[in-house]
This record gives structure tokens, sequence and C-alpha cells, in this order.
């Protein structure tokens, strides 16, 4: 592997809930332009620390940071402008804005034209929401969404709104791209359209993924590099050869039914 | 959509508008309007102010704030001091009566904000009542007996006003602006992951619904001879906020159509308050059991007469407070 440039490094990460330990003692680096799963059985923790990257909660020990740069107790749109963004496992899609609207929320930090303007309608206003537009739309010609741009969110169909979750998250130009459980609910043939999806995008954005996955298949398949989360705490972590003869992810995952 | 489209709307409005002030100023002149009507008229035009500027902090931002008497409260007696004890000319007392329930609009919404439906709520409906007692204590604004005012709202005054918290409103809500906040109230935790200043957005729709409502206080304080802290009680930030969710949370234009026809209900009613409120309590369990939305639900009125663009609207509720 080349000397790749480190990307996302969290050390002894942490977090509890009165005195539930929901994520602990997390070690975790990602290099620029990795591919990396996340995977763990129900209640492992696995969301909860998409939740300490982003900012949702503040880690109450360790460090998380980005390029060298420290997060912690970052506001959550603090931590999107320094280059994390991400989906939810249940779609958290602006239900009542068009397609379109959706991924320009997501440009919004880039607009320079403040909020006098707008009011007062002066050129900049024009400039600065003409040029969103226009971005936005060649952006959704990526994931094939032109046709719907002024559907309301809540009116596609499921598989569409998985993919305009990931199209307004990489709006927000990202560095690194956390996807949570993205093929949940999918059938066979629209799981293989997104993974075709995630691995166009990430050559095309030049981006760093970190997937949470439950389908062991998929993520084997697609992931270079594999964490596995039980109760909380890294329990193992490799490739996907040396996850799968690891005694104790196989403990983990036998220890509820395999799904 | 199309940016030409929108001017050619935006000057169409203008222009009837202009020509409604115009021959309004006439038949008010002249005498052909009688009196019940122009009164009827003047409060119609500071409900409609009050309607929407309550619009773009719950219609809008999705921020349930229910103590929006008190910003009129404010700006009114701001504003009656600028002209009772200061001697300053009424645009002057405008100006200060909306900037000065900005400001309250700040100091209330900065610590506020970051409460979530109920707690806001709350928060706001003990904002309001503190404002009233606050009047009522002190005697430079003359306690419980109130203050009088000269009558000086005129119908310029009056629809340029209304005109200009239209405008302002929709052009703030039909930008980046707007649909961050829009963001905010469709999903508050993806908002802040879009990298959308949340508290940033609530505070400054909270500010600018505040400001007008102040505005609105100036128009209600100059259009009666007298203000009392009575006028501002919980039951007028009620009857705002029927205006908002009888026209259907998210829609500007619900919210005016809300305002003029439950204006001219209550004016009729006037002489029998006890009725007026079995009344709006009625219209507001039927419409709970017909058409939840409101009126128009979230849609614009230039939707129905465009067939096109529906507006951006509608509170939609659910548990929103576990990220997954
Ligand atoms: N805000 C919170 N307060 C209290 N407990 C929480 C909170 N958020 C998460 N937890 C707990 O932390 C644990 C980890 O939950 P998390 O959602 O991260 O699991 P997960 O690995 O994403 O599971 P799944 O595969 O089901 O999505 C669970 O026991 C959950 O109940
Ligand atoms: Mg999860």
């Amino acid at each position: 592997m080349a000397a790749k440039t480190q990307l996302l490094k969290v050390e002894n990460a942490g977090i509890r809930f009165g005195g539930l330990k929901a994520v602990s003692d997390v070690n975790l680096e990602l290099k620029q332009g990795e591919l990396v799963g996340l995977i763990g059985p129900n209640g492992a923790g696995k969301t909860t620390f998409f939740n300490l990257l982003t900012g949702v909660y503040v880690p109450t020990e360790g460090s998380i940071s980005l390029d060298g740069e420290k997060l912690n107790g970052l506001a959550p749109y603090k931590i999107t402008k320094k280059g994390i963004s991400r989906t939810f496992q249940n779609i958290r899609l602006f239900d009542e804005l068009s397609v379109l609207d959706n991924v320009k929320v997501a440009y919004h930090s880039l607009a320079k034209h403040s909020i006098f303007s707008s009011i007062f309608r002066l050129p900049s206003h024009f400039s600065g929401e003409r040029e969103m537009e226009e971005k936005a739309i060649e952006f959704l010609k990526i994931f094939k969404l032109e046709g719907s741009l002024h559907e309301k969110a809540k009116n596609l169909p499921y598989g569409q709104q998985r993919r305009l979750e990931i199209a307004r998250a990489l709006a927000a130009n990202p560095k690194l791209l956390l996807l949570d459980e993205p093929a949940a609910g999918m059938n066979p043939q629209e799981t293989e359209e997104l993974m075709n999806l995630i691995a166009l995008i990430r050559e095309k954005f030049d981006l760093t993924i970190l997937l949470i996955e439950h389908d062991m298949l998929l993520v084997m398949g697609v992931c270079e590099r594999i964490y596995v989360l039980d109760h909380g705490q890294l329990i193992a972590n490799g490739t996907p050869e040396q996850i799968r003869n690891n005694p104790k992810v196989i403990e983990a995952y036998l220890g509820e039914e395999v799904s | 959509m199309n940016i030409f489209k929108q001017a050619k709307f935006f000057w169409t409005s203008i222009v009837l508008a202009v020509v409604f002030a115009v021959i309004m100023q006439f038949l008010i002149v002249g005498g052909t309007l009688n009196q019940f009507y122009v009164n009827t008229l003047f409060f119609i035009g500071i409900n409609i102010i009050l309607a929407v500027s309550l619009h773009l902090i719950i219609g809008v931002t999705g921020q349930f704030s229910i103590g929006h008497a008190g910003f009129l409260a404010v700006g009114a007696y701001a504003s009656a001091i600028i002209t009772m004890k200061l001697s300053l000319p009424f645009p002057v007392a405008l100006l200060v009566g909306g900037l000065a329930a900005a400001v309250a609009g700040l100091i209330i919404g900065i610590p506020t904000l970051r409460l979530k439906g109920d707690y806001l709520a709350i928060a706001t409906l003990g904002f309001g009542e503190i404002v009233r007692i606050v009047f009522l204590n002190i005697d430079y604004v003359g306690g419980a007996s109130g203050m009088t005012v000269t009558h000086l709202t005129t119908w310029p005054w009056l629809i340029g006003c209304v005109v200009l918290t239209v405008l302002v409103i929709v052009n703030f809500t039909n930008s980046t602006h707007g649909r961050a906040c829009i963001s905010i109230r469709e999903n508050e935790i993806a908002a802040d992951a879009m990298g959308i200043n949340t508290t940033y957005y609530k505070v400054a729709a909270f500010a600018i619904g505040a400001f007008f409502a102040g505005i609105a206080g100036a128009l209600y304080a100059h259009n009666f001879y007298i203000i009392q802290p009575t006028n501002f009680g919980f039951l007028k930030s009620f009857d705002i906020l029927i205006f908002v969710v009888l026209g259907g949370l998210g829609s500007l234009s619900g919210a005016v159509i809300a305002a003029i026809l439950l204006t001219i209900i209550s004016t009729y009613l006037q002489s029998y308050p006890e009725i007026r409120m079995v009344i709006y309590s009625l219209v507001l369990i039927v419409m709970m059991l017909y058409r939840p939305q409101g009126l128009l639900g979230t849609k614009e009125i230039t939707s129905f007469f465009k067939g096109g663009k529906s507006a951006k609207g509608g509170v939609q509720h659910g548990s929103k407070n576990t990220v997954a």
C-alpha cells in the first residue's frame, strides 16, 4: 500500500449515556481515499459512533481529528464544513422540499449572498441563487435524479430517497462520507446499483468513505478494511479475510441470530 | 422557479397593491367608506402583519412560539413612548417599535431557541405574560390604566407596512436563507448535518418575525386612543396563532386569508366576546376534524391560479429526537 495521507484519526473515543457506555475506547484511522466498513450486531454502537464523528453527541472521552484538526466539541454544522458529511439509518430528507431544494440546502454554506441581499433582491441574490440552481441540477444528473427535480422528496420511491440522501450529503462537499446502512430495505437489484454508485462517487469525488452495513456479504465485497464493533468496543479490524476468520467476530455474531 | 416569471409576478403584485392602496385612499378620504368599514380594514391590515410575521417563525422555521402578543406589546409601548413622551414623528416610532421588538426577540430567542417543541412553547408563553406584567407595573407607561396615544396610523402607513412585511418575508422565504429555515422545520438534525447553523437561522427568523410584530404594535397603538396591558394578554397571542394554524402551517397566503376572514368575523361579534371565543373554538374543532392541514394546507394561493409550483410548506410531526 502506498503511503497515503491520514485523513481521520480517532483516539480512545467514547460516550456514555448515564450508566451505559454506548461506545468506549474506540481507536480508528482512515487514510485518504479508503473505503472502510464498520460492522457489528444490533445495538453495538455503530450509529452512536457516527453521531460522535458528526458532533451530534460530544464524546465524553478521547479525541477525534480530521486532517490533523481536532473536532471534539464542535457544533455539527461546523464539522460538516470541515469536511464530514453523512446519511442516516432512517432516511432524513427534507420531505416537503423538492429534490432540487434538498440539494440546494447542502450548498447553503457556499452561498455568498446575505439575508439582506435576498430580502431586498439585490443582484447578488439573483446571481447566487442562479449559480446554486445550476450547480444542483448538474449534480443531480450524476445521481439520475434529474427527472424528478421538482418532486417533493417524500414522494420519491424508497430507493431514490436513499440515493437523494447520498447526493445531498455529497453536495456538502465532504472529504469523508459516512453512510449508515445505505442498503437497508433495498432489494438485491437496488443494492447492486447502490454499490456501483458508491464506487462511482468515490472515484469522481476523491472521497474517503466509512460504511455501516448489516449485510456481511456486501461489506466483505466492497470494503478494503473492516472494523468490528460489539457492545461499544472495537473487537477487531483488518481485511475482510482476517475478519471472516476472527474468532471474536464469529462469537459476537453467533451470540445473536445472523441476519 | 424561473427568475423572469418570478420578477413578472413580483411586479404584477406590486402594481396591484399600489392600485388597491390608491383606490382605498380615495374612498377613505372621500368618506365613501363609513367608519365601521375603515376600522375593520385597519384591523385586517394589522392582523395580516401579525399573521405573516408569526408564519415566518412557526410556518417556515417550525418553531412553535405562542407569545407573539409580547412582541406586539413591546412595539406598541416603545412606539407610544417615542411619539407621546419624546414627541418624535410617527415614522421614527414605527421603526423604534420594530427594533425594540426585534431586540426583545433576540433576548428571548437566543436562550429559548435551544429548547425544542413543548419547552419552546412554554417559554414563549411565559415571555408574553412577563412582558404584559412588566408594562402593568411600570408607572412611566401608565401601569394598569395604560397610555393615551394619538391617532396617527393612516391608510398609507398601514398598507405600506403590510406590503413591506409580506414582501420581506416572501423574499426571505424564497431564498437560500428561507430554505435553511425550512430545512430546520423539516428535520433539524439533517439540517445541522448539512452545514446549516440552525441556532443562527432560528434566531434570525425569530428576530425578523418579532420586528414586524413590533411594527404591527406601533400601528396598533396609534390606531386607538389608548393602550393597556390587558390588550396584550394570552388571548391576543392565541388569536394570532389561530391565523397561522387555520391558514395552514407553512402557507403565507393561507395565514393572510385566515387573518382577513377571522378579523371580519370577530368585528361583527365584537359586542359578544364570549360568543366570539365559542365560534373560534368551534371553527378550530371543525377544522381539526375535517381539514387538519389548515385552509390551504401547505400550498400558496398562487399555485391554484398557475396550477404549477406548490409552495414549500407543511409542518410535519414525528419523533426526531433520537438520531438513527
Ligand atoms: N441518546 C441516547 N441515550 C441513551 N442511549 C442511547 C442513545 N443513543 C444510543 N443509545 C444506546 O446506545 C447503544 C448503541 O446504539 P446504536 O444505535 O449506536 O447501535 P447500532 O450499532 O447503530 O445498532 P443498529 O444496528 O440496530 O443500528 C444502544 O444500546 C442504544 O440504546
Ligand atoms: Mg444504527
